[in-house]
């Protein structure tokens, strides 16, 4: 093949900031709500267990049945797509080499960051809508206003937090590893970590040590803000706050690009 | 969905650039490597190694698999931090974020997410400069519009190959590093990989490719680096490095396997070598002149048998070398 001189004339320059955020961040978020088992992950398994939550009577769920699904169905939300869907996905990124494909281009690092962020709560955002949706339909009665302003807000530092848990782990790991722990953890935090079952629910021992996870401060803190309309205990925001601080502070030291 | 807005305009597309942007120092060598050290542990991978890339040049590094070829270029695209030594890439400091939109980089083995189609990656890099080529354009130039949709995971290894060959040029880099290039390409794609690297050169984008394919270096490099063991061993244009040194000729034959050489051998100047190197190939070496040929070709008379393509050659680069990193195969 021949090509006309000047073809590739070098013009270098990096793109406009916003520009690369943007495909960036709409390239993971896509790449997510496309792949089928994310989808299972992060919207079917979560619509199933609001659904058994709020209108069966295997678990004990204190009333108004459905406030209380959701809040806890939202807090599995972030745990399924922040932390073990970013987990797994960033674990196969990096087997796959796109990190650092993208480390070579004029993509700064800390846009790399802000896009796998953005891409985040994109994903968390589709999940919220859909689970309010079906709640409504369930017979849902909207939280107040201080209520979904707070439920928001810990949404985001959720988002935050358990993402920056499943860059640590899916940042260090072979991608086989990351599968496998990032499931399991998924399974115990579903099953004891305050989600499926209230803090409340649990044995004594117990729930004074889950009562640390950001599992259950996740799904308290939701319940406080979208059943009473209040704002969340400072306990449960400290809890999320520090495993969040903690994580990301050893994920910039462990998460490498291959 | 479609890439509104994100799709360069057609005329950043073909040669319509009349005027080049280059660098502001252009009295910088593209890559300046002294004395470079990288060690793993105990392991030391590259050993005090030096080289220079010229402005518009193809640089081969060339050298067996543990050579430290990739670990050099790893340091100069910046991955990796040098333990020794002295590595400058455009002037900068190869960790400078100031390069990154420069340099257009392969690295081995391509990169992508698993489950990106072919042309959102590539319109994805594309984004991150500032005057890309047309992706479409490029994916068409590369062979992969009819697979633009196909998720990254599925594509074949050439293939992967071909699209982060698009991704390291789609943002009209002035210096590009192609980590093995051809691996794993067809030999159509290999060709085309090798017309690519031509028109980059003509275009004066400097080039530097790792390869252990000696044919490739021979035809696409100004200057060829053999490392091996984390150093060079050679260094210079192929047809410096193959200049047939005055002892170090080959005259090659092909005839009935099994011939009796002592009486050759005894016939020839001293010095000259004689063997059957292949089943019925015959290489006589040293200083090949025309007494040389004639009295090889008495001999063979003499024996009644008829000698069949014979040729005089130099040294290829494949002599070279092998005789500079050993035959031997390694582990």
């Amino acid at each position: 093949m021949t090509f006309p001189p000047g073809t590739f004339t070098p013009a270098p320059g990096r793109g406009g900031l916003l520009r690369m955020l943007w495909a960036q961040a709409r390239t993971e978020a896509v790449l997510t709500l496309r792949n089928g088992e994310q989808v299972l992950l992060t919207v079917l398994i979560p619509l199933a267990l609001l659904v058994a939550l709020a209108k069966m009577s295997v678990l004990p769920v204190p009333e108004p049945r459905v406030g209380s699904a959701v809040a806890r169905v939202l807090a599995l939300a972030v745990i399924s797509s922040a932390f073990t869907g970013q987990a797994i996905a960033l674990g196969f990124d990096r087997r796959y080499g796109v990190l650092k494909r993208l480390a070579a281009t004029a993509l700064p690092r800390w846009l790399l960051v802000a896009g796998r962020v953005a891409a985040a709560f994109a994903v968390v955002a589709v999940q919220v809508v859909l689970l309010a949706g079906a709640a409504l339909l369930l017979g849902w009665d909207l939280p107040t206003p201080a209520g979904a302003l707070w439920a928001v807000l810990l949404l985001v530092l959720g988002t935050l937090a358990f993402g920056a848990l499943g860059v640590l782990l899916g940042g260090a790991l072979r991608a086989e590893v990351v599968l496998a722990l990032a499931n399991i953890v998924w399974v115990v935090l579903l099953l004891v970590g305050g989600v499926a079952l209230g803090v409340a629910d649990l044995p004594g021992w117990l729930s004074s040590v889950v009562g640390l996870l950001p599992s259950a401060a996740l799904a308290e803190g939701l319940h406080a803000a979208v059943v009473d309309g209040s704002a969340p205990a400072l306990r449960h925001v400290l809890v999320l706050l520090g495993w969040g601080v903690a994580a990301a502070a050893l994920a910039t030291r462990t998460t490498r690009l291959d | 969905m479609t890439m509104v807005g994100l799709t360069p305009p057609r005329r950043w597309c073909g040669h319509a650039l009349g005027s080049a942007v280059v660098s502001p120092h252009p009295q910088h060598p593209a890559v300046e490597v002294s004395g470079l050290v990288k060690r793993y542990g105990s392991v030391v991978a590259v050993n005090g190694l030096d080289l220079t890339l010229e402005r518009g040049a193809v640089l081969a590094l060339l050298g067996p698999n543990g050579a430290g070829k990739t670990t050099t270029v790893e340091v100069c695209e910046g991955f990796r931090r040098a333990d020794g030594g002295e590595v400058r890439v455009l002037g900068l400091d190869p960790r400078s974020p100031l390069l990154r939109p420069r340099i257009g980089v392969m690295p081995q083995g391509g990169g992508g997410y698993p489950g990106v189609r072919a042309d959102e990656m590539l319109r994805l890099v594309a984004a991150c400069a500032a005057h890309p080529h047309d992706p479409a354009w490029l994916l068409d130039v590369l062979g992969l519009t009819g697979v633009g949709r196909t998720p990254y995971k599925r594509l074949s290894g050439g293939q992967q190959q071909r699209l982060s060959l698009a991704c390291a040029l789609v943002g009209r880099p002035e210096l590009v590093f192609l980590d093995e290039p051809t691996a794993g390409m067809d030999p159509q794609a290999r060709r085309l990989v090798w017309d690519l690297v031509a028109a980059l050169r003509a275009d004066g984008v400097s080039v530097l490719l790792t390869t252990h394919l000696m044919d490739e270096a021979e035809a696409l490099a100004d200057r060829v680096v053999i490392v091996d063991g984390g150093r060079v061993v050679a260094a210079g244009s192929p047809a410096d490095l193959t200049a047939p040194h005055a002892d170090e000729q080959q005259l090659r034959f092909r005839a009935r396997p099994g011939l009796d050489l002592a009486l050759l051998t005894d016939a020839l100047p001293e010095g000259m070598r004689v063997r059957e190197a292949t089943r019925g190939g015959y290489l006589v070496e040293g200083r090949i002149d025309p007494q040389v040929v004639s009295t090889v070709t008495s001999w063979c008379a003499q024996q009644g048998v008829l000698a069949e393509e014979l040729t005089v050659a130099k040294r290829s680069l494949e002599d070279v070398f092998l005789d500079l990193t050993g035959r031997e195969l390694r582990s």
